[in-house]
């Protein structure tokens, strides 16, 4: 098995499966061509090329000979539809094909020679080979739903009844690709939907930090009785499933008459979301420097007066990245908001969309709905995923 | 700087002294403490009137007979109006309330009324529950029956006064009063609604998924977790962008990508379905949301995809934190990659591991909107937490809810027992 002539082949054949089902995904939704893969002959150019990977250094020949393997092996039709349907779309395929073909595996299986390996190389190749097909499958698997999504909204419904895979835009509709997008804020009051959402996203931030900011400094710097025990009880309650809470705070605010007001919910996010703040930051305390604090004692300040003039200032990264995760855990809510708000004037917008998934609603406007709950997060955490993923990681990993 | 007051919690483990403080509770020590719990208290007390408050009414309501419907108030009931328009002095009309009670199975006790009651306007005669004094109607009712109904009727005369003024008696609302049980506070205790949720032949399979999603979810994204950790712990241009876009699925609202899985694997209009077709992979599109055990699967996938990134951060992190000596040690002994894996990496990512299963374990258990949304508990995938809302919103009946919820409630306190033995351990917490 350890042979450099089998473990090409194998590994070519495999890389060679990937890289048509990606392919073929990618022709399909751009094109909406009637492409698919012949198992059979991907198998056997993938032998080939992982042959040719083996001996031949040179890229342009190495990318040439893959593009003979391709097109003699598949009879000239390598999608298997004619060439001359979509020549320019299926010559780039075509081109993509042979290049992901030759040039990954000459990096997964250059470097072995065509005898016995050792253990060494051996799992080399394989590392190398399964850490490509990695990159391909995570960017598919998180790709093409989100893709999916954003095309689904823009195109008619009839269209995608017609061909499901036809992900092709429209160029030629203009501003008419909005339509669904102009509609959900015409007709389904979506500006009111993304204004309340923002509105009570930034109010739970502003609350939960207030709340947590002191508690989480008393919990890291101070000590008292019940220290240990109160660090604990933090994370106990972060452990608490909101549908527990749910029923009774249902039962209590159709009680007090809460249920169906945004002031409500405003009650309720803050407090889900005070524990995790806790957690974060008072791990980021622990983790600043006690004399600086110090300092600040002996210079006479008192206790809140370093808290405010030395403590927060250096933890300004702490506190973004903590705003950052409570807005998007209060942006994303969507039980609470789902149990608790009836009347359609005061919807957040995760209850917003969670309207539109009926029969009667084109499933565009379902999808432009998504797109509008997802945008903004994915812009503010795109902006800052440095600050997101060490506040995520900050607070319990140590080391 | 001596270090007093032992504080030895179950880790065993003390924070470091950032200020000198006297030996025993000496008076700055006190104040440290007093601080401590004033810095604490809005915090605490915002806690336990979300969650201890409510954890607590969960078991009271478990142990009630109530619905829905049981909900809505009992109340007395009023809508008042003047017949007969006066329009002269002397001019006679009636003052006329309707009186109800709202409830058809629940008397009211003690029921009580108080109105604004208008200068100029003068009772012929005046029912004897009731008597105006200083511009006040108020009456007494007494009890009402369920389902009361009584048309009170006032006869008055009109004076200048009453004209003059333009006062529209319906301005004023009557102010209803009455003491009306409500289930929710008897003091009545049963075991029906465990009786219900245990007895039914449900229970066994709604526990079986709830285990399955768990485990498998959990195992499953700690996995492909650390799979994706695994390729990207090498720095290369573009890792960010890569690494950025692996945690998509779980910064997006889980309304929309819960939504778009549902379009995407649609039997009917699905492109994934449409995909297999074409690839001739499959003769017929799959219901993969609406057949057992089919949906379970999905709901499973849905969850390992959704939550691969949180732990792929986490495992990451702890990677990229491990000292690369002792791989280019391992490396001049002629350690092939798979045993670099196993003997170095994984012992290190131990600590990791653990943790974040229990921590997967725990937010898996408790999941709800991922499920509900992609398959609405139907087709063989209600967990725990989907029967909690069917029992206590598609029946109805609050009390079976809350029985199920304490069920869970159980359950959450057996796990955060483990969490904390190994957490201790693990991590130092």
């Amino acid at each position: 098995m350890k042979h450099g002539l089998f473990v090409a082949p194998v590994l070519g054949a495999l890389w060679s499966l990937t890289i048509i089902v990606c392919l073929t995904i990618l022709l399909a939704f751009s094109t909406g061509l009637p492409v698919r893969p012949i198992w059979l002959v991907s198998l056997l150019q993938g032998v080939a090329i992982g042959g040719i990977a083996l001996y031949v250094g040179h890229r342009l020949l190495g990318v040439g000979l893959a593009l003979i393997v391709i097109l003699a092996t598949s009879l000239m039709q390598p999608f298997a539809i004619p060439l001359d349907q979509s020549p320019v779309a299926q010559g780039l395929g075509l081109l993509v094909l042979a290049a992901g073909l030759y040039l990954p595996l000459r990096v997964m299986l250059g470097h072995l020679p065509a005898a016995a390996l050792n253990r060494h190389q051996f799992e080399d190749a394989i590392v190398r080979f399964l850490t490509g097909f990695g990159y391909v499958f995570f960017t598919a698997v998180v790709i093409v739903p989100f893709y999916v999504m954003v095309m689904t909204s823009l195109k008619g419904q009839q269209a995608l009844l017609l061909n499901p895979l036809d992900f092709s835009i429209e160029w030629d509709k203009g501003w008419d690709l909005f339509r669904s997008y102009s509609e959900l804020f015409t007709d389904y009051n979506f500006a009111s939907y993304l204004f309340t959402s923002i509105l009570i996203s930034i109010m739970t931030v502003l609350v939960t930090l207030l709340f947590s900011v002191p508690g989480a400094y008393a919990v890291a710097r101070l000590r008292f009785r019940g220290q240990a025990m109160m660090s604990r009880s933090i994370l106990l309650i972060y452990m608490v499933p909101m549908i527990v809470l749910a029923l009774p705070i249902y039962v209590g605010f159709s009680m007090f008459g809460l249920r169906n007001s945004l002031f409500g919910l405003l009650l309720i996010y803050p407090v889900t979301t005070i524990p995790v703040a806790l957690y974060m930051l008072q791990g980021y305390f622990r983790g600043l420097p006690a004399e600086v604090e110090e300092a600040g004692l002996m210079d006479g300040l008192s206790r809140l007066g370093v808290i405010l003039k030395i403590t927060l200032p250096l933890s300004l990264p702490a506190l973004a990245s903590v705003s950052l995760y409570v807005f998007m855990i209060a942006w994303n809510e969507f039980l609470l908001a789902f149990m608790l708000l009836d009347d359609p004037s005061k919807f957040t917008l995760t209850r917003g969309v969670s309207m539109l998934n009926s029969s009667e609603v084109p499933r565009q406007h379902l999808m432009a709905g998504a797109v509008i709950a997802t945008l903004p997060i994915m812009v503010l955490f795109l902006g800052l995923e440095r600050f997101m993923t060490k506040g995520l990681t900050a607070g319990s990993v140590k080391g | 700087m001596s270090m007093s007051e032992p504080q030895a919690g179950p880790s065993g483990r003390r924070t470091r002294d950032p200020v000198s403080t006297p030996p025993s509770a000496g008076p700055l020590a006190k104040r440290e403490a007093r601080l401590a719990w004033g810095l604490l208290l809005p915090t605490l007390i915002s806690v336990a009137l979300v969650i201890i408050l409510p954890l607590l009414a969960i078991f009271w309501i478990s142990a009630k007979p109530i619905n829905l419907g049981d909900l809505r108030p009992t109340t007395p009931d009023v809508y008042e109006r003047l017949k007969g328009k006066p329009k002269a002095t002397g001019d006679a009309s009636i003052v006329e309330f309707r009186l109800k009670n709202s409830s058809r199975e629940k008397p009211i006790a003690n029921v009580t009324m108080v109105d604004d009651w208008p200068d100029g306007l003068v009772p012929v005669e005046l029912d004897e529950r009731c008597a105006i004094a200083a511009g006040r109607l108020s009456c007494n009712f007494g009890d009402w029956k369920p389902g009361y109904r009584e048309k009170l009727q006032i006869e008055v005369i009109a004076e200048q006064a009453f004209l003059d003024s333009g006062i529209n008696i319906r301005d004023s609302v009557p102010v209803m009063e009455g003491d009306a049980s409500s289930d929710l506070f008897s003091l009545e205790f049963t075991f029906e609604n465990f009786r219900a949720v245990f007895d039914s032949s449900e229970f066994v399979e709604v526990l079986w998924v709830t285990t399955f999603y768990t485990v498998v979810g959990t195992v499953g994204a700690l996995i492909v977790g650390m799979m994706a950790a695994l390729i990207l712990n090498k720095s290369f241009q573009g890792q960010g962008i890569l690494r950025g876009l692996f945690l998509f699925p779980y910064v997006a609202p889980v309304i929309a990508v819960a939504f778009t899985w549902v379009t995407l694997l649609d039997p009917f209009s699905g492109s994934f379905n449409a995909l297999l077709v074409q690839m001739e992979l499959i003769s017929a599109p799959i219901n993969f949301f609406g057949d057992r055990p089919l949906a379970l699967i999905s709901v499973t996938i849905f969850e390992i995809w959704r939550y691969f990134p949180l732990s792929f951060l986490f495992i990451l992190a702890r990677m990229q934190s491990i000292d690369t000596d002792m791989y280019e040690a391992a490396d001049m002994d002629g350690a092939s990659p798979f045993q670099k894996f196993y003997y170095l990496s994984l012992p290190q990512l131990m600590g990791i591991l653990s943790v974040l299963f229990l921590l997967r374990f725990i937010w898996t258990f408790n999941k709800f909107d991922d499920i509900f949304l992609l398959t609405g508990g139907n087709a063989g995938t209600r967990t725990l937490t989907v029967n909690v809302y069917e029992q206590a919103f598609a029946i109805s009946n609050i009390g079976a809810g809350a029985a199920v919820a304490v069920v869970i409630f159980a359950c959450l306190l057996a796990f955060s027992f483990f969490f904390f033995r190994f957490m201790s351990r693990e991590e130092g917490l």
